[in-house]
């Protein structure tokens, strides 16, 4: 079994650090774990993107074209990866940001106000992490408690104050997801 | 000792380290920056040497003289760093000192660009700088490889008293895997008996690339040649994957192999028979290992993210026994598995 998980947005937003905390969230689960900051044809300036690979047994290729799953914080990045998304696969898109909607019936559209739920919280800097709250829950690929755990376990000593709005907006994005109450919503009209 | 999620270049740069590394000279180039950033931070915690240089040109230089000295030392750098280290390495090759060079190759010629690449395949295995000698030559495909083969580096530097380079690619420096770092090593207790370490109390050491009489000059190329064949008959290391029955040999090394080796899982899900050599060691190359390989094998594979370069190797060792195609991506692309899957389903009709 493997995941590939691509988690994009504009340089400044996270999402590479998303990526690490998805990848530490597998390796402390006993998974195998690639992160690469996302490299190839496909890119262009203003997004920084992170592919992430979970999967039970080694890992080859850290690369793919068609992710399982897609985390997307921006318009660009909405244009970039949603039609890449393998069909039956998940998109994660931060509707607070991201206007165009999904035209693909193929997959399941997980619309979140990530950058909302962030200010909401007191700092927009932890709509990733509201993303990828909303990530784990809706594909599954590992428990929301494993996000939060590499959380406590891995975020750097300078930043730990920041521990507790990062850990709140994990809870609030999966419990989005689970809801589904955005699901009607401009993403997938 | 558990695994940690590392990068790349920071799991060379410690696993240096620990194999006891006491001088790091270098120059910053992405996409081997976060190397340099590690031993600028560590390197002086321990009381070792750390040196930003003003260029590559004055870092191997530095490295030679750190060498020259009996001090284990390293550089790293990436392509264009790497041409311009040419001269110096060559004077290190015929004074004959132990010296480790990373290069994290990226995209060229020229400056290039910042994206993995294999181009400097050639510049790496063919020769060190100008005249007649070559560098042992790494090619890790992971990040826990990347750390051993560093450790392996300074071993095999010091047995043949040669540089051994370390060629990896942005993918292998800038990606993060789970990796175990070894052990420290303690730091070597005294001086090769070679070294240029002040002679008193007895007869001094010299350490000189002139040579002006031919004679002697040719008997030193001859020494050095024999080194280098009794490295290429005990040093060769590959890596065999789903080779017993295979129809196609794929022939890839570092980020290219590590890219195929999901390629050949889905070939072999199709019913190809698909299997795969990697070299490790890209100098000595495996070529028996190849020659082994061709009784069964109908259609060998080359895969390099370069316009073909490996391929003349593995075309020396085939012999014209079996048909040598090359899939090549230059400049900094990377293929995907579902493209050379491709290569793979269009060989065999």
């Amino acid at each position: 079994m493997q995941q590939a998980i691509v988690i994009s947005g504009f340089g400044g937003q996270g999402t590479l650090f998303a990526g690490m905390v998805l990848a530490y969230a597998g390796m402390d689960h006993g998974k195998h774990v690639t992160w690469i900051p996302s490299y190839g044809p496909e890119m262009r300036g203003g997004t920084a993107n992170a592919t992430v690979i979970v999967r039970d047994e080694e890992i080859g290729s850290p690369v793919v074209r068609y992710p399982d799953a897609a985390v997307v914080l921006n318009n660009p990045s909405m244009e970039k990866y949603e039609p890449l998304i393998k069909a039956g696969g998940v998109l994660v898109a931060n509707i607070s940001l991201v206007s165009a909607p999904s035209h693909r019936p193929d997959i399941t559209c997980v619309p979140v106000p990530a950058s909302d739920v962030a200010t909401q919280l007191g700092d927009v800097r932890v709509a990733n992490m509201v993303a990828l709250g909303a990530l784990a829950k809706a594909t599954k690929i590992l428990p929301v408690e494993a996000i939060v755990q590499a959380l406590q376990d891995h975020l750097p000593e300078r930043k730990r104050y920041l521990l507790e709005p990062n850990r709140q907006a994990v809870q609030e994005g999966a419990q989005i997801a689970e809801r589904g109450e955005w699901a009607s919503q401009r993403i997938s009209e | 000792m558990a695994k940690e999620l590392l990068v790349g270049n920071v799991a060379i740069a410690e696993a240096a380290i620990r194999a006891g590394v006491e001088a790091f000279f270098g120059y910053p180039i992405t996409p081997q920056t976060e190397l340099l950033e590690h031993m600028a931070g560590r390197m002086p915690e321990l009381g070792r040497v750390f040196l930003q240089a003003e260029s590559e040109v004055a870092a191997i230089n530095m490295v030679y003289g750190a060498a020259c000295a009996g001090a284990r030392v390293m550089t790293s750098s990436s392509g264009p760093g790497i041409s311009l280290m040419q001269e110096g390495l060559s004077y290190i090759a015929i004074s004959e000192v132990p010296v480790v060079v990373v290069d994290v190759m990226r995209g060229g010629p020229g400056l290039g660009n910042i994206q993995p690449a294999q181009g400097d395949y050639n510049q790496v295995t063919k020769t060190a700088g100008h005249g007649d000698s070559r560098s042992i030559v790494l090619a890790p495909s992971s990040v826990q490889e990347a750390a051993d083969l560093t450790g392996l580096a300074f071993d095999l530097a010091e047995k043949y008293r040669t540089i051994v380079i370390v060629a990896g690619d942005g993918m292998i420096g800038q990606m993060m895997e789970p990796a175990e770092l070894p052990p420290m090593k303690s730091l070597p207790a005294t001086r090769p008996d070679w070294a240029v370490t002040g002679a008193k109390g007895r007869l001094k050491n010299v350490i000189t690339s002139v040579f002006l009489d031919a004679e002697v000059m040719e008997a030193i190329n001859w020494r050095l040649k024999a080194k280098l064949d009794r490295i290429q008959a005990e040093e060769v290391r590959c890596e065999l994957t789903l080779v017993d029955d295979a129809e196609i040999l794929i022939v890839a090394f570092g980020s290219a192999a590590r890219i195929t080796k999901t390629a050949i899982r889905e070939a072999r899900e199709q019913g190809i028979r698909a299997g795969m050599l990697r070299p490790i060691t890209l100098l000595p190359f495996p070529s028996t290992a190849i020659e082994e390989l061709l009784d069964r094998v109908q259609t060998v594979l080359v895969v390099e993210m370069n316009t073909g370069q490996m391929v003349d190797d593995v075309r020396l060792a085939v012999q014209g026994r079996a048909p040598v195609h090359l899939y090549g991506r230059p400049g900094g692309s990377v293929p995907v598995p579902d493209e050379i899957l491709d290569v793979i389903m269009s060989l065999r009709a």
